[in-house]
């Protein structure tokens, strides 16, 4: 078992492969095969990864379960996990297979769509195990190209934009960071991230192009990234993208871009950004955390006015990000446990929501909230489902989303109480958005004519639900399932972070004298 | 004597194989002997490459220093000889069909080869300047080889006089550097450039680079490529886009580092500029285009200027850098070509983009083939074509051309766009009548599949072109 990470991660691309060039014709037979070929193979990634979950020792901080080798260009192949990104890979892997699920009712090119969700398993997973900073980049860049060909192929009727938005935002964003990571490579002389996580950036004051940098090196690196993370993430003011690829993408393209894509911006920030420019992100902290108060009220508030169910969830997850990027750069123990808590409840609550949708999606064939009214009549059990994930988004306590969002309002509140102040508000907006759609998609008297023959969930859909529901319940009653794997890691995060910023301060006085 | 011809063997020996292949086909007078002379070609290719590449050993120098056998040139060398086999072995299908294959075209192509061959080994302004017109004037005639049609033959005179006014800017350089460096040696001239570059001196080394950014096709000197591009048969224009690149990219660097290795600060900001216009050029004029041809030449051009932002490094990793780039680039441009030679419908060839709607549907194996190479020519990962872009942003970073880096990502993000578009004609456009049928060659679609496997494959060890490159670079800077 010593190479568990390559295995797990590469196994979704193995059998892309087998699938790729072993299957032939696109009969109902062939259709079934691939769907079932995907289905398994995400299981036993699943199953798999569980073995790195049991193994692994939530006490020891540094990376596990590490791979090491050469590889071309000086860089190196290294891959491992620690407390930070262990549960981000169970993520993953918990929820493709359930995204498989609910893709069974695809007809169209099926061999080609199970070929591209599980090659983006594969750089999906790799992202998170990655520890070089180009096998980091490759993973993360390439996942756009499964994700461009499933809106593209499989969207809604405007997919040829919103695919094109998708791919050019993000590609945009990522490249400066490609930039950044050749100068650190260039600074440090290595790509490997442990050693760049003890590497100290350079923090002197220097001017460029007439602009004083505060925090120097530090300051343009955590840019660089930023540029890259806060468009994936996605943060205001660059996260129209999201809302035009979540409404056009096909449910299960949704799903995992809500529980897994965006969670890649939030790892990204808490590995590099502050993990290697602690300098760089406390200039820049502030910002951030105004920013993340803004996103919060602003698109809750457009969450509020949408008519497409689709998109005022992705507004509410924008809304939801934000709390993740105020903890995180809150940076002290609760906030990055609140962040990472709340990143992986917004994959359970989001991916339900979204799977929510798509289930009367597949009836009805609309999104419009409009078209809907009464679901409760005919709907019992999607009724109690999806008014459990509502409370849930909207941060009830008992649910897992409670949790992150009041670690993350905790943090922040020791560090700015005005932000804080702010983004409390958006809690009452998102119950207002999340009650007033579920009010008019559930209840009332059912007087739509269309809607008089809806059924309710079939056997496959409550299974699909199943899991989502007892992780949401499970971690808003028992959060310590996650702090716990999580803490010891954070901790020596946070400590590392306090220590260099103390370093620097030093420094600069030092100086002075 | 004797010596200097071993050294320069190979050369010798692909002149008297042209030779003797010209006069069996005048005295036999049958075009039937230019397919198997075609084969003959691409075989003699391959051995002359496997034999620089194996045999191939330190440095010599013929002829008092005009020939310069080296790491570096017979990585160019390989590198030519094995694309111009793979673009010879495309086109006999193609020329085939339409007529095209008179038994001249292989032994132009044998002679273009030898005059780049001399050109990549150069150790002189003389012998450069020799390989140069020898590749240009066997080209010019392949590029009209389409005698019958107004764009082939438009094509070829277009070449023709704006390369005449290429080699003219370049001879004037030389006559400049000459008048100045009194020698006509590399070896001499960058011994006179160390001690400073007068005005003269420099004035000649401008005049050489606007040369040789013509025939890499640099903005501003890139007018022609699209047209010729456009105009040639296709198999011709895959020529151009391939080994003559390369080529001209090697003597850059060659005289660059030879000549000119002890005033970088002199030429850098020259060359950082040829780069980011052809970046920006080529990544913003290939958008509109709906001819696949034409935006080939746009891409090509934008391409070049990636490589140039290795050379304007002016560093060791600069040239390392380039060499990677421009084999990544050979190869990917092999299978982009290969594809574009099976667009046909009903044995006619089409080139325009929006033909290839749906081409998904009825041809997945080839879709994502070109898919594979069309995200490696916008530099996505994990194609290889993400770190022949790594390479050269590194070199240019760490050669103190950040600006121009960041410059270069932001082009690649606007190239992107119309790979994409291509894609989106394959895979996401609506189903509406057939618009491509044919092009079932075996030979095109190995070469299209083999193109696409390397820029996957190769990410784990780049098939020890990495290697390669390092020694190659080494000898041509020190």
């Amino acid at each position: 078992m010593d190479n568990i990470l390559s295995i797990t991660t590469f196994m979704p691309a193995l059998a892309a492969l087998i699938l790729a060039v072993f299957l032939r014709g696109e009969d109902e037979a062939a259709q079934r095969n691939a769907k079932w070929v995907a289905m398994a193979t995400t299981v036993i990634t699943f199953i798999a990864s569980l073995f790195i979950l049991f193994e692994f020792d939530p006490n020891d901080t540094g990376f596990q379960f590490v791979e090491e080798g050469t590889w071309i260009m000086g860089l190196t192949y290294k891959m491992g996990v620690d407390g930070i990104s262990v549960l981000f890979v169970m993520l993953t892997t918990f929820i493709m297979p359930l995204v498989i699920a609910a893709s069974w009712s695809v007809t169209d090119r099926v061999k080609e769509y199970m070929i591209a969700f599980l090659l983006l398993e594969t750089l999906m997973l790799g992202v998170f195990m990655a520890l070089d900073l180009v096998l980091f980049y490759l993973f993360f860049e390439a996942g756009l190209i499964p994700m461009f060909l499933i809106i593209g192929i499989w969207g809604g009727a405007n997919r040829i934009y919103a695919s094109f938005k998708f791919f050019l935002y993000t590609f945009l964003g990522s490249v400066l960071m490609l930039v950044a990571m050749v100068g650190m490579y260039a600074d440090a002389g290595t790509t490997d991230v442990e050693m760049l996580l003890n590497h100290q950036f350079g923090t002197e004051t220097f001017s460029l192009l007439g602009i004083q940098i505060v925090g120097g090196m530090q300051t343009l690196l955590f840019l660089a990234f930023f540029a890259s993370f806060a468009v994936k993430m996605p943060m205001w003011p660059v996260h129209t993208w999201l809302p035009d690829a979540h409404v056009q993408a096909p449910t299960a393209g949704s799903v995992v871009l809500a529980a897994i894509l965006l969670k890649l911006g939030g790892y990204g920030f808490i590995r590099f950004s502050i993990g290697m420019f602690p300098v760089g992100s406390d200039v820049m902290a502030p910002l951030v955390l105004w920013m993340s108060a803004i996103a919060i009220v602003y698109t809750s508030l457009v969450a509020l006015v949408q008519e497409d169910m689709k998109k005022l969830i992705a507004y509410s997850s924008v809304a939801h990000m934000g709390f993740v990027t105020m903890g995180i750069f809150a940076a002290n123990q609760q906030g990055l446990d609140g962040a990472i808590f709340q990143m992986l409840s917004h994959g359970f609550i989001s991916g339900a929501l979204f799977l929510c949708v798509g289930v009367i999606y597949d009836r009805m064939h609309t999104r419009e909230i409009d078209a809907y009214g009464g679901l409760v009549n005919r709907m019992p059990a999607y009724a109690l489902i999806f008014m459990l994930f509502t409370m849930a988004n909207v941060g009830l306590p008992g649910t897992s989303g409670f949790v992150g969002e009041f670690l993350t309002l905790m943090a922040v509140f020791q560090v700015n109480t005005w932000v804080a102040a702010v983004a409390t508000t958006g809690v009452i907006f998102s119950a207002a958005y999340a009650l007033w759609l579920y009010r008019r998609v559930v209840m009332g008297d059912l007087i739509k004519e269309s809607l008089k023959s809806i059924t309710d969930m079939s056997r496959r859909e409550r299974a699909i639900f199943a899991p989502l529901v007892v992780m949401t319940i499970l971690l808003g009653v028992y959060p310590a399932l996650i702090l716990d794997i999580i803490g010891p890691s954070v901790a020596a995060l946070v400590t590392q972070y306090d220590t260099a910023l103390a370093a620097a301060e030093a420094a600069t006085q030092f100086a002075e004298n | 004597m004797s010596a200097d011809l071993t050294i320069i063997l190979p050369e010798i020996l692909l002149s008297v194989f042209a030779m003797l292949g010209l006069i069996g086909a005048v005295y036999t007078s049958k075009d039937g002997l230019a397919s198997p002379l075609l084969w003959a070609t691409s075989t003699v290719f391959l051995a002359v490459a496997a034999w620089i590449g194996f045999a191939g050993e330190g440095t010599n120098v013929a002829f008092g220093g005009m020939f310069v056998d080296d790491a570096f040139s017979r990585f160019a060398k390989v590198t030519i000889l094995v694309s111009a086999a793979a673009v010879l072995l495309m086109s006999e299908g193609y020329m085939s069909q339409r007529g095209l294959l008179r038994f001249e075209y292989p032994m132009l192509v044998v002679l273009a080869v030898v005059g780049m061959m001399t050109m990549v080994s150069a150790g002189d302004l003389m012998a450069l300047y020799m390989g140069l017109e020898l590749q240009s004037l066997a080209l010019y005639v392949v590029a009209s080889l389409r005698r019958d049609s107004v764009k082939s033959t438009e094509a070829g005179l277009k070449y023709f006089v704006l390369g005449a006014l290429s080699s003219g800017l370049l001879l004037y350089g030389a006559s400049l550097v000459y008048g100045y460096a009194g020698t006509t040696l590399f070896s001499g001239i960058v011994q006179v450039a160390e001690e400073g570059v007068s005005l003269g001196l420099l004035f000649g080394l401008v005049f050489l680079m606007a040369g040789f950014a013509f025939k890499v096709s640099a903005v501003p000197f890139h007018m022609w490529t699209p047209d010729v591009y456009e105009g040639s048969p296709t198999p011709v224009t895959a020529f151009f886009a391939t080994a003559p690149k390369m080529t001209a990219m090697a003597l850059f660097a060659r005289v660059m580092h030879d000549a000119f290795g002890g005033a970088v600060a002199d030429w850098q900001q020259v060359m950082a500029l040829l780069s980011v216009l052809s970046m920006f050029l080529g990544a913003f004029a290939a958008i509109g285009q709906t001819n696949i041809k034409r935006l080939m030449a746009f891409s090509s051009i934008a391409h070049m200027g990636y490589a140039l932002m290795g050379l304007a490094a002016g560093t060791v990793l600069g040239v390392q850098a380039m060499l990677v780039y421009m084999a990544i680039y050979v190869t990917m441009n092999v299978g982009t070509f290969a594809f574009i030679l099976m667009m046909e419908k009903d044995g006619q060839p089409v080139v325009e983009i929006d033909s290839l709607k749906m081409y998904s549907k009825r041809e997945p194996g080839k879709a994502l083939a070109m898919l594979v190479l069309l995200f490696s020519l916008a530099g996505v990962p994990p194609m290889l074509g993400f770190f022949g872009k790594l390479y050269v942003l590194r070199a240019a970073y760490e050669g103190g051309l950040a600006w121009l880096a960041v410059a270069g990502v932001i082009a690649s993000v606007i190239g992107a766009y119309y790979y994409l578009r291509i894609v989106f004609y394959m895979y996401f456009g609506e189903a509406d009548e057939e618009r491509l049928n044919g092009g079932k060659s075996p030979i095109l679609w190995a070469m299209l599949m083999g193109s696409a496997a390397v820029m996957v494959l190769g990410i784990i060890n780049m098939f020890g072109v990495e290697g390669a490159a390092v020694a190659a670079a080494l000898t041509l800077v020190n």
